[in-house]
């Protein structure tokens, strides 16, 4: 429970000159290799016998604060920095040469000038944009999305939410809850962040009110039902004095909870939990080295996957089984959710970037439509019959707004009946795509379930958002057409090359058109012979030999398939987008 | 579900993200630095497509004031990995005389790295270069993106960047239009030698303490790579024990004075140091808003 950091006081210049007291350490701890080992010009064996002195943080966790403008969430990770050792002293200097040019806190260090990086930032005296901010302490790294107060910057906010696993919500006690309070709520409780954090921050200018802070507590608690969080802590702090952040403050005595550093450190928080989901793997690449291997290559977004498992690939309904497992480090058993694998299978199916390969057994959902809620995050409004690009998983598709059912209203989180979403709105929508995608709802699988909406002019990501429900599923290719194939079928396959996988009509055509090509090959192979003046007899026989065996020769000269890494998406305009 | 580590996690990140782009990109290209960030973000690619090779080239901004043990690395590494190398360096700038000394870090910079960059990006035609930059560096890349679009005359808009939401990249562009690719964008420089450890992973010898010719300018510590570094009167050369933080244009890179001769040792007095890796560069210095003015003008 206590933290292994105390509250330190701001240095001066003497500590600054002289630099950490620990700095001698590591020369005490090993005499090294002789100095000239590393001068020879060879490649150093970087391990050379010895293990890392202080074992890597063992766990990762990504946060981020976020409430009103002025609330000091910039104040507060400075702090946060500062107090886990982790600002250098070069930046401590520039930290104090800018505290005096733009500082808003008289003689003492402005701790919102370390993160606020950009010059508008600085001068404006505002976060415009997501910063990210590392940090860790002995067993746990973090990683802060500093995301901006203002309304305007609202879509900087949910960009960072959306990788967040908990959230600081920071309250200014002078004020309380506001509308962009009621918002960020809001938009953390939608991508589905469980575990929250809310910072009642100023305390010092509200002399350290146990009842200001008890009712800021009751009010939060208000609004609670409606957001769907599962792990609320309060906790009063003031960032600029340094109290409840990472020590307990003598001025709070009524407070008993933790500091905000050792609930970061100590925090399990609730989310999604993708390891108890069927197995899903969202293709990025097919991974085609040679002839010998054909691997399709992703992170695991769902499950596990082993050897032998039964798959389905969407949308096309292909079925195989699991040939192989690769991991970075090469082949294994099996991989789970979170790692990124390559995986081969014991059948040729139609396999490209954009699909997703599932466990059989439980195949995710493939529809041309599906209901959400999404963030508009574009200058102009969002109507209804709106032509955009909608991004799920590897997939991209044309989607058309097919239904605009209402925008969120932020004091009362009900939906109200609306024409057009305007920028910051949050709106509950139908969406209709070209093609079918592969989607699940977002409080089953948090990958499958968001997507954003790319403007197919401006090519701008103009929304993000979360699936709610999916469309009737489009019928999958029933069990058992693609494979298990006979003998003779596979060598039909095989003689027929790239164009026996898959179904659709213009596979089919493909199919014939090469039928025709090579009968009349094979015609003008017999009407050489005769020009040649070879026994008549022999000349349908040398033809048919030909039709029926020339294509194997393509197999064998691995002619018969197309560079699929390279397949371009047909829907997407001719600007050099790529897939 | 499994636990995976903090290493591991950013490990699966980073593969993920090469491979978005190498699926998206019509000609990408991996900009390698020959630093310890470079070897770590090849070494992720040589991961991403196992069996497999990278699906591009790397792509090298020679500025021809490289330390020497750097371009010996560089070419060794190319080599033994079996990938293209691309070496590109600006000839005008080259014909024009631009070296550190007599123009200064400033133009030597602009011209030398940020122009050659450019011309290089724009004679092969790349529209997707892998970069090794992290936001732990600086305050204005902690404000960059994963995939970083740049106009056609490569400029960053810091203003009107793309949201990035969950992994959810948008690697649509127009014409002339190109991406700066950053996987390596959540790694501190502590995950990046931690990682070299765990992953045996070769780098430069030049990050490892050991006793070089050293010359004292202007507070830095420079090492004297060659002879086209005059002395200074006063300036003269001790052979001191050092090691660097980060590598670049030799007059350009102030070593510091360490016995870290392993991984070991350097990973040891990195937790324990107080100053930040970038103090080195003089680059940086200029004014507080100088990494987001270079990064405008197309700097990496």
């Amino acid at each position: 429970m206590t933290s292994s950091l105390n509250a330190r006081r701001l240095p001066d210049e003497a500590d600054l000159a002289q630099g950490s007291p620990s700095a001698a350490l590591e020369d005490e701890t090993f005499a090294g290799p002789a100095p000239d080992a590393a001068t020879g010009g060879e490649v150093v064996d970087p391990q050379a016998g010895m293990h890392p002195l202080v074992s890597p943080a063992a766990s990762l966790l990504r946060f981020i604060t976020c409430g009103s403008v002025d609330d000091g969430k910039s104040t507060l990770i400075g702090r946060l920095l500062f107090e886990t050792n982790s600002v250098f002293d070069d930046q401590m200097e520039a930290l104090k040469r800018d505290s005096k040019k733009f500082g808003t806190t008289g003689e003492d260090l402005d701790f919102a000038l370390l993160v606020d990086g950009l010059s508008a930032e600085r001068e404006q005296g505002i976060t415009i944009d997501v910063a990210y901010r590392y940090f860790s302490t002995g067993n746990r790294a973090f990683i802060i999305a500093d995301t901006p107060g203002h309304e305007q910057y609202t879509r900087n906010m949910a960009t960072g939410a959306s990788q967040a696993e908990l959230a600081i919500i920071l309250v200014d006690a002078r004020k309380g809850i506001l509308p962009q309070t009621r918002r960020h709520s809001f938009i953390t409780s939608l991508v589905g962040i469980k575990s929250v954090i809310v910072a009642i921050n100023k305390m010092d200018l509200v002399d350290y009110s146990e009842e200001r802070f008890e009712e800021i507590r009751r009010g939060y608690q208000a609004i609670l039902p409606a957001l769907g969080f599962t792990d609320v802590t309060f906790v009063p702090v003031s960032a600029k004095a340094g109290d409840n952040i990472a020590a307990r403050s003598p001025r709070t005595p009524w407070y008993r909870g933790e500091t905000l550093l050792e609930r970061l450190e100590t925090v399990e928080p609730e989310t999604f939990d993708a390891g108890a989901e069927p197995f899903r793997l969202p293709v990025q690449w097919v991974n085609r080295p040679n002839l010998d291997f054909r691997g399709f290559s992703g992170s695991i977004v769902g499950g596990k996957v082993a050897k032998g498992d039964a798959i389905v690939a969407l949308p096309s309904g292909g079925r195989s089984r699991v040939k192989g497992v690769f991991g970075p480090d090469g082949e294994v058993d099996g991989a789970e959710a979170g790692e990124a694998v390559t995986i081969t299978l014991t059948d040729e199916i139609d396999v490209s970037r954009g699909d997703v390969i599932t466990a059989a057994d439980a195949p995710a959902a493939v529809s041309r439509s599906f209901s959400g809620d999404l963030l508009w995050m574009a200058n102009r409004p969002l109507i209804k019959g709106g032509r955009l690009i909608v991004k799920i998983g590897s997939a991209q598709t044309p989607a058309t707004l097919s239904s605009l059912d209402g925008a969120i209203d932020i004091h009362s989180y009900e939906a109200k009946p609306a024409d057009a979403l305007t920028m910051n709105e949050i709106g509950r929508v139908k969406l209709t795509a070209e093609r079918p995608v592969v989607a699940l709802p977002y409080g089953e699988n948090r990958d499958l379930g968001a997507f954003i909406l790319i403007d197919p002019v401006s090519n701008e990501t103009v929304a993000l958002g979360v699936v709610r429900t999916v469309g009737e599923s489009e019928a999958v290719a029933p069990e058992g057409a693609v494979a298990p194939r006979s003998g003779l079928g596979r060598l039909a396959d095989l003689w027929l090359g790239e164009a026996a996988r898959g179904s659709g009509a213009h596979r089919a055509e493909h199919r014939q058109a090469k039928i025709r090509a090579r009968i009349a090959g094979s015609v003008l192979v017999g009407f050489l012979a005769l020009i040649f003046q070879m026994p008549l007899l022999l000349v349908p026989v040398l033809a048919l030999l030909d039709f029926l065996l020339r294509p194997f020769l393509a197999v064998a000269f691995g002619a018969d398939r197309l560079p699929e890494e390279r397949e371009l998406d047909p829907t997407v305009v001719d600007e050099g987008g790529g897939i | 579900m499994k636990h995976m580590t903090h290493l591991q996690r950013l490990e699966a990140e980073s593969i993920f993200i090469i491979r978005e782009a190498a699926a998206s990109a019509e000609n990408p290209v991996m900009l390698y630095s020959i630093g310890k960030d470079s070897a770590v973000m090849l070494h992720l690619a040589m991961k991403a497509f196992k069996p497999g090779k990278p699906p591009f080239p790397l792509l090298h901004v020679d500025t021809t004031w490289k330390f020497r043990e750097m371009i010996e690395f560089r070419d060794r590494r190319a080599k033994e990995l079996g990938l293209d190398l691309i070496v590109h360096t600006n000839q005008e700038g080259l014909r024009a005389g631009i070296n550190p000394f007599a123009s200064g870090s400033r133009v030597h910079t602009d011209v030398m790295k940020t122009e050659a960059l450019k011309q290089a990006l724009d004679k092969y035609k790349f529209d997707m270069a892998f970069g090794g930059a992290r936001r732990d560096e600086e305050k204005s890349r902690a404000k960059e993106r994963v995939f970083s679009l740049r106009t056609p005359e490569h400029r960053w808009d810091a203003k009107n960047q793309r949201p990035e939401p969950w992994r959810l990249f948008n690697t649509r562009k127009k014409k002339g239009e190109s991406f700066r690719v950053f996987p390596l964008s959540n790694w501190t420089e502590q995950d990046v030698w931690d990682y070299i450890a765990i992953e045996n992973i070769p780098v430069v010898p030049l990050y490892f303490a050991a006793p070089r010719p050293i010359v004292r300018r202007d507070g830095a510590l420079i090492m004297r790579d060659d002879d086209r570094m005059e002395l200074r009167p006063g300036e003269s050369v001790e052979t001191m024990m050092v090691r660097f933080r980060t590598l670049g244009c030799y007059p350009l890179t102030g070593a510091v004075e360490s016995g870290a001769a392993s991984l070991d040792d350097i990973i040891a007095e990195m937790r324990s140091s107080r100053v930040s890796e970038r103090q080195g560069r003089v680059i940086d210095q200029d004014s507080g808003a100088s990494m987001e003015e270079k990064k405008q003008e197309g700097y990496f």
